[in-house]
């Protein structure tokens, strides 16, 4: 018999004390291998208001498009030090900021390459059910052929796409809209 | 990747939707267009392992984090992580944070008028045993105001975050208690479309949890999405 899953509920504003206490803001600590970069980003609301109680939690591959994970059985190389998890949350500006290791390319469905990406869960007060995105890296190649973003309407995509910040090799600027004409993209499985 | 490894599909009314104009921070934070389907992949059939490293012996009990203990009623919390096949889940976080007995969270934003409690933290964590089990040593949390609306105030809850295997097992939630009359009036309580969705997210009093002479006990099982089929062992 089949049993019915558990149903979600907001994170709400006071979740830092619970959840918190593990704070990941540089995922690459412990990674031997990999070029290291940097994330940053603000996220706002429908009216343009940052959201300063916001966690994101993220998850990605090592440099050579492996998963620390048992479901990822790929003959690829793990780097032991490098678990891929970070969780960070929103400062009182509503910015964000971690840093990690690029990530390699994983496969798709049918074995196909997906463009490197950092997987990206979502919570905050106002959030009943934590949201699914992904950040991707402007100027890759390997965009032009990725599954998931030739799924995503042409104008849509920029959202996807974390953007070089120009005089500084390896950091990256990524926003999250909520609402509105320049709205992030979300994810269903 | 094996077919029968990907989740099964999400059953409607199960999660709130993201707008629900009755819990007031969700109009301009909900995101208005449809999220994109996609197919699972790699990326979302693995997730952190987040296991024995992050937890320590008494994590789970509230009530012995201070030099004294804390004000309140004591409770005990237990129940069985299992997944939508009835497969126990084992070995996975458990995250739980709540107010004290009168209603008040150890925060900054906090400004509820009510007392902080110098012997409560109100946060604990805790691993899933072999057959998914976990137990968790608390107080009653209180109810509290919020501005949600006129004289809203939020039914007494455990906040709850669990990892499960996978980026399409995370759940977070709240757990509430029976009886209490502020239920039927939470926006976020009622934000789940079914009924007995909803009411599953009530924990259910337990004799059988309960300690003679010391302790109410309640039960609280947690489901999580499952696969397809149960992969094979290797």
């Amino acid at each position: 018999m089949r049993l019915k899953p558990t149903s979600s509920q907001t994170v709400g504003p006071f979740f830092h004390h619970g959840l918190m206490w593990l704070k990941t803001p540089d995922l690459a600590a412990g990674a031997s291998e990999g070029e290291k970069i940097e994330i940053t980003g603000t996220i706002v609301d429908g009216d343009g208001a940052v959201v300063p109680d916001a966690i994101l939690e993220l998850w990605q591959a090592n440099s050579h498009g492996r998963y620390n994970h048992p479901a990822d059985r790929q003959n690829r190389k793990l780097d032991p030090g490098f678990t891929g998890f970070g969780r960070i949350c929103t400062d009182k500006t509503g910015r964000f900021r971690f840093t990690t290791i690029r990530p390699g390319a994983v496969p798709g469905v049918d074995g196909k390459p997906q463009a490197p990406h950092i997987n990206v869960i979502l919570f905050m007060r106002g959030q009943l059910t934590h949201l699914y995105t992904r950040l991707y890296f402007a100027g890759d190649p390997a965009l032009a052929q990725d599954e998931v973003l030739a799924k995503v309407e042409p104008s849509r995509r920029s959202t996807l796409l974390a953007q070089p910040v120009a005089g500084q090799p390896g950091h990256y600027q990524w926003n999250i809209v909520m609402q509105g004409e320049k709205e992030t993209v979300f994810f269903a499985f | 990747m094996d077919d029968r490894e990907r989740y099964l599909p999400l059953a409607p009314g199960l999660h709130p939707l993201p707008l629900t104009p009755t819990y007031g921070s969700t109009v301009k934070r909900a995101p208005q267009k449809a999220p994109i389907v996609l197919p699972q992949t790699l990326s979302e059939l693995t997730g952190p392992i987040m296991g024995a490293e992050y937890v320590q012996a008494g994590f789970d009990d509230l009530t012995h984090q201070h030099d004294g203990e804390p004000l309140g009623e004591r409770i005990i919390v237990e129940g069985q992580v299992l997944d939508e096949n009835g497969k126990p889940v084992s070995d996975t976080l458990l995250e739980m944070w709540q107010c004290n007995a009168a209603g008040r969270y150890r925060h900054e934003a906090d400004q509820h008028d009510a007392p902080l409690d110098p012997n409560f933290s109100g946060n604990g964590r805790v691993l899933t045993d072999a057959d998914g089990f976990y137990r968790f040593i608390t107080i009653k949390p209180g109810a509290y105001p919020w501005r949600n609306h006129q004289n809203a105030w939020r039914p007494a809850h455990l906040h709850f975050s669990i990892a499960g295997p996978s980026m399409l097992t995370r759940l977070v939630t709240q757990m509430y208690f029976p009886g209490d009359p502020l239920l039927p009036l939470d926006p976020i309580y009622n934000s789940v479309p079914d009924k007995e969705a909803r009411e599953r997210l009530i924990a259910r009093f337990s004799l059988e949890s309960t300690k003679a002479e010391w302790a109410l006990g309640y039960r609280f099982d947690i489901v999580l999405r499952g696969r397809r089929a149960t992969p094979m062992e290797s």
